[in-house]
């Protein structure tokens, strides 16, 4: 039974690492829990991410956390122009196809990236990655409080998009109703790709805050996908609030079962916990009916 | 007019006659009767089977094993191919096993029906055992290039052989050379912690070390396993911290590698020395380079070159010079690539059965490694070692054995 000094900074570290999960979850709970597109490609596309804020670094010496001027906007670019030119086109609207198109999708980013990239995993050096912040005698690495913030800030404007702008309004009526919102005169292959490049540019902002603390490869995306899955699913589909507590709630829970458990059986909390909300809560923590 | 006076000059002058093509069949035949060998080699290649798992999990590792192989194809071929079969050239066969054991498996019999003459392969324990297996029914011969489980040769596969050690003789050799530098340093560690991936070979390694190294003074205050990927290392970082370890033992993939030293950097974890086994920042050119403060002074007991040797020192160079980091994956598929094809050479043909004859009876000593001649016992390599290397000044040096030693060792880390 590991003592209090333990399980104190690892509760902190979940957190803080249930942060950058939430990162990834956000856009995913956009474009999965608003659009219903499930984006087997989400993983691929943030370690396109993480390569871009890599080469930023590595060929301009471009900061990650001043590449956060400039991923996002181009992730953005990048998701709207999937959405539009090969996912919107390929799937005819049908969900089967969209979950074949991403899928395909995922699997060609990454042999190009091994082909463009190589297999190498990469890291940036930066004058804050061994930083450490001590709270209540634990010591949590500065970009994982960074990342902290930065899953709030993000929530916030997310939720800010959806619940203040037309946008985030013509989003929800999409979501609704999308031949009534057609009928009204919106543009709704426009707000599908808005949305989807939204949800692309949260990735840019999570590659930003996790590759100071984490690694790049064509691999990488891999092991954020189901967890990002399984943190929609807790949060409540849609809810970027539900997100970022699901965020927190599998970190927490990931580091308990790591020491409880075993390193190597601490997962197996965080996927009882997908199988459990779906039987006995589906609509999630905050969210609508899965 | 013209073009049809043209084309009978153009005709004529191609036309064979009856006479000119008999006397040109008759030279021919007395030629390939006179030299056999010769003719049919100029038009056949020798085919060697790669399987690495270039993606996947593991894919930079199986990259670079692969990325060695296809330098030693290429350094034969340029001095002349397989000289005893009339220069016949290497020609590499890709497969890549994507981190699956079954999918390496699939590989080497899709190969064998190719007409492959021998394989290297497949880095990993766990694929190298079902490649093997695969190979033996056809009793095509196997050369594993990094695979370390003791099973890979202790199965009495005929075709089955390992140039480089398996992690018996290196956790033999790593808890020797422990006991050593311990001693020599006053005996400072007492206590040890042991963290590994879990595979086989992070288990197989764990499991050997932990019975070792109690018999050397050094308690092993816990064994702690870790999947693969793990996206954090603070548990283990804290669990290390509490229980105070004079020594920290990782057996890891480069990726864990990487995040484990850096989370035991964040946590101000203590230890009178890291002291990785199979894998690790001492062995890892990128790792230095990109982590120089993280990686000094760590010691690990890995595979590694024969600093003082010319040919190792020429190969690196060479690989470096194309952009490769020469990581131990690259020269040990070089050297399994080599040695198969100096077999080859000696059989003077790919006739499985004299391949794998020579293979066992080789004695081939051109690899730059601290092996010595070639010495095979049921396909294992006896001569075959690891070292220990220790980061110094940003350097990668080979403290042990002192024969092969480019520094002393610094022990405890200060």
């Amino acid at each position: 039974m590991p003592d209090l000094a333990i399980i104190v900074p690892s509760v902190l570290n979940g957190i803080t690492t249930g942060a950058l999960y939430a990162l990834v979850a956000l856009g995913l709970t956009l474009i999965y829990g608003v659009l219903h597109i499930i984006n087997f490609a989400h993983g691929a596309l943030l370690m396109l991410g993480l390569y871009a804020v890599y080469y930023l670094k590595a060929r301009f010496g471009i900061d990650p956390y001043v590449a956060l001027l400039i991923v996002p906007p181009g992730m953005f670019a990048l998701g709207y122009a999937v959405q539009r030119g090969i996912i919107g086109r390929a799937s005819h609207g049908r969900d089967e196809n969209i979950l074949l198109v991403t899928l395909g999708l995922a699997i060609v980013i990454e042999n190009l990236s091994l082909f463009f990239f190589r297999s190498d995993t990469r890291i940036v050096d930066t004058p804050y990655s061994f930083e450490t912040v001590e709270i209540l005698g634990a010591f949590l690495p500065l970009p994982k409080l960074v990342a902290f913030v930065g899953a709030i800030v993000t929530a916030a404007l997310l939720w800010l998009i959806m619940a203040r702008t037309d946008l985030g309004r013509a989003i929800r009526a999409v979501a609704k109703e999308k031949k009534g919102t057609a009928l009204v005169g919106i543009d709704t292959d426009h707000v599908y790709a808005t949305s989807y490049g939204l949800g692309i540019a949260c990735l840019g902002v999570a590659a930003c805050l996790l590759l100071p603390s984490y690694y790049v490869n064509p691999q990488v995306g891999h092991g954020f996908v189901l967890i990002a899955f399984t943190i929609v699913v807790l949060g409540g589909m849609g809810s970027f609030v539900g997100a970022l507590i699901g965020g927190f709630v599998i970190g927490v829970v990931e580091a308990m079962g790591g020491l409880f458990l075993g390193e190597s059986l601490g997962q197996i909390g965080i996927f009882a916990i997908f199988i459990l909300v779906l039987i006995f809560r589906p609509t999630g923590l905050l969210g609508h009916k899965v | 007019m013209k073009n049809n006076t043209t084309d009978r000059l153009v005709r004529s002058r191609h036309r064979i006659g009856r006479r000119d093509f008999l006397a040109g069949a008759a030279a021919l035949g007395v030629a390939s009767a006179g030299f056999p060998a010769v003719l049919r080699a100029q038009s056949e290649t020798v085919k060697i089977g790669l399987i690495h798992p270039v993606t996947g999990f593991i894919s930079f590792s199986g990259t670079q094993c692969r990325t060695g192989a296809q330098m030693a194809i290429d350094d034969i071929n340029a001095a002349g191919g397989i000289k005893s079969m009339g220069g016949a050239m290497l020609e590499a066969m890709l497969g890549d096993s994507q981190g699956k054991p079954e999918i390496g498996a699939q590989e080497v019999s899709k190969m064998v029906e190719a007409g492959v003459a021998g394989f290297v392969a497949g880095y990993s324990s766990a694929i190298s055992l079902a490649t093997s297996q695969e190979a033996a029914k056809t009793n095509t011969p196997h050369v594993v290039d990094v695979g370390v489980s003791d099973q890979i040769t202790s199965r009495g596969l005929a075709n089955t052989f390992r140039f480089a050690p398996g992690y018996g003789k290196v956790a033999e050799i790593a808890v020797a050379n422990l006991d050593t530098i311990n001693k020599t340093a006053g005996s400072p560690a007492k206590s040890a912690m042991i963290v590994h991936e879990e595979s086989l070979f992070g288990t197989g390694t764990a499991k050997l070390l932990s019975e070792k190294l109690p018999g050397i003074g050094i308690e092993v205050l816990d064994v702690i396993k870790h999947a693969n990927p793990t996206r954090d290392f603070t548990n283990i970082a804290l669990q290390i911290k509490s229980k105070q370890p004079d020594l920290i033992i990782p057996a890891n993939y480069y990726n864990e590698y990487v995040l484990l030293a850096r989370t035991l950097q964040q946590q101000q974890v203590e230890a009178k020395g890291i002291y990785s086994v199979l894998g690790g920042a001492a062995s890892s050119y990128q790792f230095v380079n990109e982590y120089p403060e993280a990686a000094e002074q760590i010691m690990d007991c890995n595979h590694w070159f024969d600093p003082k040797s010319d040919t190792a020192l020429a190969r690196k160079k060479a690989a470096e010079a194309k952009g490769v980091i020469y990581t131990y994956e690259v020269f040990l598929a070089y050297n399994a690539v080599a040695f198969l094809a100096d077999a080859i050479e000696r059989a003077g043909s790919t006739d499985k059965d004299a391949v794998i004859a020579a293979l066992a009876g080789s004695t081939w000593d051109q690899h730059g490694m601290p092996y010595g001649s070639t010495k095979m016992e049921n396909g294992q390599n006896m001569g075959a070692q690891p070292v220990n290397t220790q980061v110094q000044n940003g350097a990668i040096e080979v403290i042990f054995p002192k024969e092969f030693a480019s520094a002393d060792a610094v022990f405890p880390m200060s």
